[in-house]
């Protein structure tokens, strides 16, 4: 205890130590327990907590952000920037030892302010949002747990630790998705988030077995250390599976669909949740495990196909869709695609993808809660093509969506233009004819997302009025959810400057993060790619803004064949509804018909149909003991039958 | 005539077993000398104490490693281990079952012999107190269940089995509300389990003949001379395997695993509630205690040959239990199948036949007990005028009306969904962790996916429960009285402190890992 030891060299198969911690460092533990311990009294509390009940989960939030300020200066003065505080022996059998301990280092400790200060703000607004809401109260429990849970994900010192906040996190997200529980569509939307994020929970479950199986342990530091000794065919399965993880927390190809339904949820919800902080889990996980994931080529193939197929797939579905919230969910599903892309190409782009990750934090959860500041003003309308010319009359909102939507096409000088360029750039630096493959990609998505994100813009705020008849007037949100809003379009102007310029270097403490740049010659200069990237994305908004300067039609018209597939979500979900519910439904309807009848029925069943004879067929009801022992009969019959097959040598 | 040589006997390793036979003898003197107002009190505080008694010489037993009785009993880890388990369980099971404050007379019915939904019936069902003979018939429950864990031989095991069996039908045709049901479940499942014990007696039949001719030992079907005769045997390899079939179809019906499982609904359903919990708890502990000792210690050396039918068995029964359990609509039902699904995770840990595997099964086991215990305290709860509200639909808005019983149940619930930080989570890592590390991947697979279908379910209680509005049919939550409450926090209690320091338990159950052979 207490011996420091020198940070690890940034190296994939190099040993990884992390140093004990000492000073403030040991309460970082506060920094889960404080919004945790304020979720548990909203919820148990009750009725009597109705009244102050928000400003306790407000201010549970405020505090955790102090905290996690003073411990990142406390971090940044250290010289093992990595530090582990072991709190108890979680899970031990046998040889398998699980520590239930926190890792506070550079990149969690990013995360930290961007769940804490965003989120603060976010809870701030959601104060006013939320206040004609009989449920305000339990609505702040279930979001001080989310951040609670989320906290735990970034901040656990082991994989178990992370699976436990990426449970926690999915379940809240799942809560706050039904909250709305009389409206039946928030209720499909919260099972669908809930059995996808099981998709890919499964595959970080299996995962976690693999490294215990083949490593014997999941502490990062052990994992990492001695990941380079695993046969490529292990670490291309454990990399595969994590990815699964991922992209099933992060609405990635192939399980996307679930995080525009999500919109259902209330606004700050989508904020925070589905835009700011849970969906990044996904490139937390990837980053996190980048030496997993460095280890094998082929494993960073993937993980940059799955981010520009993504990334497109989320511009095209984001240009046809009408509902505002679902735009700006498309879009975030194709802003990780490029995170995604990011952590894929490995090396120095990781701390790339962090700083996009950090940036779009700002500017998406600045344009939903814009978004549900419009909302709020126009009766809870979410279909764009009945806003327009709003500018006048929610100033404050048009003003700080403005910053987000110029920070999101890249405009320089705000955040995306220095977060989202490098990357495209980082795209085109690869070695061989994948560069022209993922660098146009995402140069294409630069367009696009100009594209649909200037329509968004024009439509809302510009061009003539097409409310609806009830609206005569539109007014501007009260102060506190105007306050939050007018921060985080300050973050959306600054964030990309000043995390660019320092956050590369602050991440290489982080075991493998930003290592060595291989120097070769890109296919394209820099500063060919900048301009090339400004030029589409001026490209794209200047056609959005001739298209849409007039407003459009407030029906839905008729389309060619790449808008109605987009409209359609380029039918994904019809693809999802024909491999996999179907079979599903009907494996649970055999299963209950076995099950219920017992093979008695079936064999009943069958004659009745032979027969044709309605009158045997209304003896099939269920629960007789005949038909059970009958199942239970054929059942061992079966069992004995490969007992004996076995023995004679056919199965073993 | 040759001289009798009675086997020697270890009385102190068999107190456990003596204390609860002598305390069911007692029980059943009680109820013919002791007045009938005074029953139940003597009764309850008599069935308590020997489980107490019981429980304090299992601790104090807790070193022995021994095989007594002739070969009939082996005290060692694994039985002491379980034995614990079952009295602990036992305890919580017996304050539900001792209960009366919440409905009046307790969850039993006054008469047995009085036909169901006649006049006089509805007149005993309003407040007439329950029969007390439910005590000496859990007692003797208990007791079997101790031996069967502890059986070192088939033989023994097939008494034990009867032993725990016969009680356990009776208690289940014992309910005060929809005794028809009641009846029902019990005749069910008194016929079926006969048919299981008759595969089962017969399998001991084959074994015993399959024991014949190794030379120098005498056939028999203690554990020893199985696991001899699986190495050296000259006998058919036939008789072995029908042998093994057929015991283990027994000793599966008894866990519930698919497809010996169809009871289970309709009993879980039909039975008192308190006694559901006891069947999910003890039952269950027993069942997979018979099957680890059965197949780890008897039948160790065949382990390739019946490792991928067993794998088979597990697999469907997560299948069938997860699956179904989507479709329930009836909260006890729905246990049900999860206690099904339970029993294909624990047929993973008896297929990881390592030290690891087996401390993992034992520590699954008693959390799991725990857990499914505490979820039927809270069902015997969940009240209107008829009795329980089970329906799915009642349960809707719980949580507005009664937040705590609600959040209680949601902890429980999420639980059993495998959540972190709760009893669920640590025990299936327990258990899957060490099947991976014995190259059974397969079926890790097969239960990580399972559990995630069978998350669904109970989610959707939640949800019910927190975010719809109570309508008019939703049903009060009756205050526990203190028996109930005590069940309810000790299960609760024991889910969290098992999913966030599982570390004591489990050093106990590794440090118990070892059968005598």
């Amino acid at each position: 205890m207490g011996e420091i030891l020198t940070n690890a060299p940034a190296e994939p198969a190099g040993a990884v130590t992390y140093a004990t911690a000492d000073g403030l460092l040991t309460s970082v533990w506060l920094l889960v327990a404080i919004p945790l311990v304020s979720a548990a009294v909203l919820l148990l509390l009750g009725r009597r907590a109705d009244r102050w009940g928000h400003w306790l989960g407000v201010s549970a939030i405020g505090v955790s952000f102090v905290l996690g300020l003073a411990s990142f200066f406390q971090l940044r003065g250290l010289e093992n920037k990595s530090v582990e505080l072991s709190l108890w022996d979680f899970i031990t059998v046998g040889d398998l030892r699980v520590d239930f301990g926190l890792l506070f280092d550079p990149l969690s400790a990013l995360f930290v302010l961007l769940i804490t200060g965003v989120g603060f703000l976010i809870h701030l607004y959601a104060v006013e949002y939320m206040s004609h809401d009989g449920g305000r109260r339990r609505f702040f429990g279930y979001f001080n747990l989310f951040v609670a849970a989320m906290l735990l994900l970034v901040l656990g010192n082991n994989y178990v630790m992370l699976y436990v906040g990426w449970e926690g996190v999915g379940l809240a997200s799942y809560l706050l998705i039904s909250f709305w529980q009389d409206r039946p569509s928030a209720a499909t939307a919260g099972k669908k988030a809930f059995l996808m994020n099981r998709v890919g929970d499964a595959g970080l479950a299996i995962a976690i077995f693999i490294m215990f199986a083949t490593l014997g342990t999941t502490q990062y530091d052990e994992v990492f250390s001695n990941v380079g000794a695993l046969t490529g065919g292990t670490v291309l399965v454990l990399g595969l599976l994590l990815l699964l993880g991922a992209a099933g927390k992060s609405g990635q190809f192939p399980l996307q669909a679930w995080l525009p339904d999500a919109m259902e949820g209330p606004t700050p919800v989508s904020a925070l949740i589905h835009a700011a902080t849970m969906v990044t889990a996904g490139v937390y996980l990837i980053a996190r495990s980048n030496p997993v994931f460095s280890a094998n080529t082929t494993l960073q193939l993937v993980v940059v196909s799955v981010g520009a197929l993504t990334l497109l797939m989320g511009c095209i579905i984001g240009a046809a869709k009408d509902d505002i919230k679902r735009v700006l969910a498309w879009s975030t599903v194709s802003q990780i695609g490029y995170m995604f892309l990011g952590v894929g190409l490995g090396g120095g782009a990781y701390a790339l993808a962090i700083i996009h990750l950090l940036a779009h934090g700002f500017f998406k959860a600045n344009m939903f809660l814009g978004a549900g500041s419009v909302m709020h003003g126009m009766k809870d309308q979410v279909d764009i093509r009945r806003f327009g010319g709003l500018a006048k009359h929610m100033r404050i909102t048009w003003i700080t969506f403005m910053m987000g939507w110029l920070a999101i096409i890249g405009i320089p000088p705000l955040s995306g233009y220095f977060s989202k360029e490098p990357i495209i750039a980082a795209a085109f630096g690869r070695e061989d004819w994948t560069a022209w493959l993922f660098g146009g990609a995402a140069l294409l998505g630069a367009g696009l997302t100009a594209f649909y994100m200037t329509r968004l813009f024009v439509l809302t705020f510009h061009g003539p009025k097409r409310w609806t008849e009830e609206i005569e007037h539109p007014h501007e949100s009260p102060k506190l959810m105007t306050v939050p809003l007018i921060l985080l379009a300050i973050g959306s102007i600054g964030a990309g400057f000043l995390l660019s310029t320092s956050v590369p270097d602050w991440l290489t403490a982080t075991a493998g993060l930003g290592g060595e740049h291989a120097e070769h010659h890109p296919v394209l200069s820099h500063a060919v790619i900048t301009a090339l990237s400004l030029l589409v994305t001026v490209l794209g908004a200047g056609l959005a803004w001739f298209l849409f300067r007039r407003g459009t039609a407030t029906a839905p018209q008729p389309a060619g064949v790449l808008v109605t597939a987009a409209r359609r979500n380029l039918y994904t979900d019809a693809f999802n509804e024909t491999v996999f519910e179907k079979p599903g439904i009907f494996l649970t309807r055999a299963l209950v018909f076995l099950d219920n009848r017992g093979v008695d029925g079936l064999v009943n069943g069958l004659a009745a149909a032979v027969g044709g004879g309605s009158g045997r067929l209304r003896r099939l009801q269920t629960g007789f003991v005949r038909s059970y022992a009958t199942s239970i009969l054929t059942g061992a019959l079966l069992v004995v039958a490969a007992f004996l097959a076995v023995q004679a040598g056919w199965l073993a | 005539m040759s001289e009798l040589k009675l086997p020697s006997i270890d009385y102190a390793a068999l107190a456990p077993i003596l204390i609860m036979l002598g305390a069911a003898l007692l029980g059943v003197l009680v109820e013919a000398f002791v007045p009938r107002h005074r029953r139940h009190l003597v009764q309850l505080s008599l069935a308590l104490l020997a489980v107490l008694a019981a429980l304090t010489m299992v601790v104090l037993n807790s070193d022995d490693r021994l095989i007594t009785a002739g070969s009939a009993i082996a005290v060692d880890g694994p039985a002491l281990f379980l034995q614990g388990g079952i009295l602990v369980l036992a305890a919580m099971a017996l304050l539900l079952i001792g209960e009366r404050v919440v409905e009046r007379g307790g969850a039993f019915v006054a008469h047995a012999a009085v036909t169901a939904e006649s006049p006089e019936d509805r007149r005993q069902a309003e407040g007439a107190d329950g029969a007390t003979e439910v005590y000496p018939l859990v007692t003797f429950a208990i007791g079997g269940m101790l031996i069967f864990v502890a059986a070192n031989d088939l033989l023994t095991m097939f008494i034990a089995l009867e032993v725990f069996s016969l009680p356990l039908y009776l208690l289940c045709a014992l309910a005060r509300r929809r005794r028809l049901l009641s009846q029902e479940a019990a005749l069910k499942y008194f016929m079926l389990g006969a048919y299981a014990s008759a595969f089962f007696l017969f399998g001991v039949a084959l074994i015993y003949g399959f024991t014949s001719g190794i030379p120098g030992r005498s056939a028999g079907v203690d554990f020893a001379t199985i696991n001899a005769a699986v190495n050296e045997s000259p006998a058919s390899r036939v008789l072995l395997f029908a042998g093994m079939a057929l015991l283990a179809i027994g000793l599966l019906f008894k866990a519930a695993a698919a497809p010996f499982h169809v009871w289970t609904p309709d009993v879980y359903q039909g039975a008192p509630t308190p006694v559901t919990g006891f069947m999910a708890a003890c039952t269950k502990v027993a069942a997979f205690g018979a099957l680890l000792r059965v197949f780890q210690v008897a039948f160790a050396s065949a382990s390739w040959d019946f490792a991928p039918v067993l794998g088979v068995v597990a697999v469907l029964t997560m299948l069938v239990g997860a699956v179904l359990a989507v479709t329930q609509t009836d909260i006890k039902r729905l246990l049900a199948y999860s206690s099904i699904a339970n029993a294909g995770y624990l047929l993973v840990g008896v297929l990881a036949p390592s030290k690891d595997g087996l401390s993992g099964t034992m520590f699954y086991l008693v959390a799991y007990g725990f857990s499914v215990l505490a979820a039927f305290a809270v069902v015997t709860l969940v009240r209107d005028g008829d009795g329980e509200a089970t329906h799915l639909s009642r349960w809707a808005g719980l949580g507005r009306r009664s937040p705590f019983f609600a959040s209680v149940f949601t902890f429980i619930l999420l639980a059993f969904a495998g959540i972190p930080l709760t009893s669920g989570f640590t025990s299936k890592f327990a258990i899957f962790g060490p099947a991976l590390a014995e190259g059974r991947a397969w079926l890790v697979i097969a239960g990580v996916l399972t559990s995630m279908v069978l998350a669904f379910p109970y989610l959707r209680v939640v949800v019910m429960m927190w975010l719809s509005e109570p309508g008019e049919s939703t049903p009060t939550v009756a205050v526990p009285g203190g028996l109930t409450a005590a069940a309810l926090m000790i299960g609760v209690v024991a889910t969290l402190v098992l999913g966030v320091a599982p570390a004591p338990l489990l050093d106990l159950a590794t440090g118990a890992a070892e059968f005598v052979r």
